[in-house]
């Protein structure tokens, strides 16, 4: 039998290649079941709720109007998003929070025509923790907030109060401190990541002024940061915990008596502890600030690259604004996320009483977005670093926060001219 | 074209151009990016001059460059010697020699990540459970939060104990290559001259002739230095950031340029800064160890 010569070889290697370039190209005829032909990219972020991959498929398949496919992004999806959008092979429909450096970048299109008379049954906050010089960018998917829970059992043992000042906070975390249990956890960085901003705002401070200058050049910014400092150097707090602030491990097995984490975690939290357990917003620091709670919204925005713009817009108002059975299925039957749109929410029956009703309360009175628009993420690194050396390294307050006002200062210039 | 210049190009052209693609045009763009503001844009109109360059030399890269130098002086003389001394002493054992390599050096096929999360949640947790705090508790200490508080820097020895583990076992087997490679006859001659087996033949044989083994094992370690990545942002990072102290270059870099921030000019800048000084470092490195000097 003749055996192949080596140019006989690569010549059937190269046509076997050929063939399923081609055959790769031609697969993909973008039309879906009977609708218009058109399909649409839509991605979001990997929800640990099981049935959430599922249930949005199942929204995009019941669109008639064009074919949906869904992506699914595991791991670090807010930086895939950004570099998705520099770049021009990102999706059409994406969910995300709104930084007001997509808007410069003309990154994403405006859909303020999309709320129509809805616009009012969105909560306000929220609409406008997705609105950069007035003009609305994501419609609002769902709202998530933070809180700190508290064990009832373990403060009334103790003869601690709930806390309702920064001072009480320190003074009952180190009451509920023993060998065993710590009194607070606050996160594996000792609330550093995210209490940036209950910090300034239990002083009346904020990240910016609403008319966009630095919003804690201030002695009190550096009086609220120091009452984090004591807390760390306290030694009642909980650090190192296996799992981070946002998971309620730590405070379902009793390592810590306090801690601070989110809405999602009440199922958990209710499984394990029943009704041992209380919440509370971040207290306030003086008399002129505020206790608070932070909020951060997804909402669904369209892509300026999107070579579908009109068609992307269609389908974002029929999800999120006309298919309201939709959003509330999507925030109650699989995680525990406040409905975005205020009717919904006063509908849902999870909502109406114990610490769901404390949350949804605490949002409406005291909700602040834990990720505004006009605060970028380099404004955020640079306080970042500076908490960081506040708080775990022990360094100058009124220094460091100098100097963050002046980076901020810097990025306010780049951003708005 | 010759036949033979043809099958050259047929195997040599896909590596080329991939290399062309996926290597020079983007070193070469991100060179042309640092002189620019390109900021969430890598098609950028405002030319900077040297700023981005200035800006990364005095603000928290610098900071970064000076912390991972600390970093590379400890690193890179313990892996030499842990190393060396595994290689000598697994070269020398006649007992289950095989088995023995393979234990050392099975960390290395370890991925980054997953030898961070074990350090992170079994060895080095700061609750009680956690392995090192159990052991401290038997000697009556305080539970240690190793990677939340840097004060005192515990986290350098989740750090270094990490990549130790995972990188000992390969330098060991370059040095055991090495090893292999001194001819018999001259310890047979040591011998003959009266020199004492152990130290003196160590210092006066063995280390000598491993000279080009130790330089290699000295450059490889001090570049993987300069680009650790992974296991510091899977051990010091959260959802939420990442801490200014223990911060290397690369970290910073990925937080600036490639997450939400997308500084592609500082980005780069800081990247051809890292370049350059990795360079730098390996020439000196390279000149003061008499890298590519002939043997008298």
């Amino acid at each position: 039998m003749r055996g192949y010569s080596r140019r006989g070889f690569l010549g059937m290697a190269g046509g076997v290649t050929a063939a399923g370039l081609l055959a790769a190209c031609g697969s993909n005829t973008g039309r879906g079941n009977g609708n218009s032909g058109e399909t649409i990219e839509q991605w979001y972020h990997a929800y640990g709720e099981a049935g959430v991959q599922q249930a949005v498929e199942r929204y995009a398949k019941a669109y008639d109007k064009a074919t949906v496919h869904v992506q699914w992004n595991p791991g670090d999806y807010d930086s895939k998003i950004a570099s998705a959008l520099a770049a021009s092979n990102g999706p059409d429909v994406f969910e995300s929070t709104l930084r007001v450096d997509m808007v410069r970048s003309k990154q994403i299109v405006s859909l303020d025509d999309l709320l129509g008379d809805a616009r009012s049954d969105f909560t306000e906050s929220v609409l406008a923790s997705h609105t950069v010089d007035g003009q609305v960018y994501g419609i609002p998917q769902s709202v998530d907030m933070q809180m700190l829970f508290y064990r009832k059992s373990l403060l009334q043992k103790a003869g601690v109060q709930p806390p309702r000042s920064v001072d009480e906070l320190i003074d009952a975390a180190h009451k509920l401190t023993t060998t065993k249990v710590k009194g607070l956890f606050l996160g594996n960085d000792g609330g550093v990541g995210v209490l940036g901003g209950p910090l300034l705002w239990s002083a009346g401070l904020d990240y910016l002024t609403p008319d966009n200058k630095v919003g804690f050049d201030d002695p009190l910014a550096a009086e609220s940061v120091g009452k984090l400092r004591t807390l760390f150097t306290s030694n009642s707090l909980l650090l190192g915990a296996p799992a981070d602030w946002s998971d309620p491990s730590a405070f379902v097995q009793g390592l810590t008596a306090m801690q601070w984490t989110g809405l999602w975690t009440v199922p958990a939290v209710q499984k394990a502890l029943g009704d041992d357990f209380g919440v509370l917003p971040w207290p306030a620091l003086n008399a002129a600030g505020k206790a608070s709670v932070p909020f951060g919204a997804y909402g669904s925005m369209v892509s300026a690259k999107s070579k579908k713009i009109d068609a992307a817009k269609k389908y974002v108002q029929w999800l999120w604004v006309e298919r309201g059975d939709f959003q509330q299925d999507f925030d109650l039957s699989y995680g525990f996320h406040i409905p975005a749109r205020k009717s919904l929410a006063a509908k849902a029956d999870k909502l109406k009483s114990g610490v769901a009703a404390d949350a949804v309360r605490f949002v409406q009175d005291l909700g602040k977005p834990s990720n505004p628009p006009a605060w970028t993420a380099k404004m955020q690194l640079a306080l970042s670093d500076s908490l960081n050396k506040i708080v775990r390294s022990g360094a100058n307050a009124t220094t460091e926060l100098k100097n963050t006002v002046a980076a901020v200062q810097d990025e306010l210039r780049r951003i708005n001219g | 074209m010759t036949r033979r210049a043809g099958a050259f190009w047929l195997f040599v052209g896909p590596f080329l151009i991939g290399l062309l693609i996926f290597n020079y045009i983007p070193i070469g763009w991100s060179a042309y990016l640092s002189f620019f503001d390109a900021q969430g844009t890598v098609t950028p109109d405002t030319f900077v001059g040297l700023r981005n360059y200035a800006d990364m030399l005095t603000g928290p890269f610098a900071q970064s460059l000076l912390t991972f130098s600390v970093f590379a002086l400890f690193i890179v003389p313990l892996t030499f010697a842990l190393a060396l001394g595994l290689a000598v002493a697994v070269n020398r054992i006649r007992f289950a020699r095989a088995f023995f390599r393979s234990v050392f050096f099975l960390p290395t096929a370890c991925s980054y990540v997953v030898a961070a999360m074990v350090w992170k949640l079994s060895l080095f947790s700061g609750v009680r459970f956690g392995l090192a705090n159990t052991v401290l508790d038997w000697f009556g200490q305080d539970p240690v939060a190793w990677l939340s508080n840097p004060d005192p820097p515990w986290y350098w020895v989740v750090l270094v104990t990490a990549r130790l583990w995972l990188q000992v076992g390969f330098y060991m087997i370059l040095f055991i290559a090495g090893l292999q490679r001194i001819p018999d006859s001259l310890y047979e001659a040591a011998y003959v001259d009266g020199a004492k087996p152990g130290w003196q033949v160590f210092r006066h044989i063995t280390f000598p002739q491993l000279r080009p083994t130790s330089i290699a094992v000295l450059l490889l370690s001090l570049i993987a230095a300069y680009q650790a990545f992974d296991e510091f942002y899977n051990l010091l990072g959260t959802a939420r950031g990442y801490p200014d102290f223990g911060r290397p270059p690369l970290v910073y870099l990925y937080y600036l340029a490639l997450g939400q921030t997308q500084d592609y000019g500082h980005g780069s800048a800081g990247a051809l800064l890292l370049a350059l000084l990795i360079a730098l470092v390996t020439l000196l490195q390279g000149r003061l160890l008499g890298l590519g000097r002939r043997e008298a």
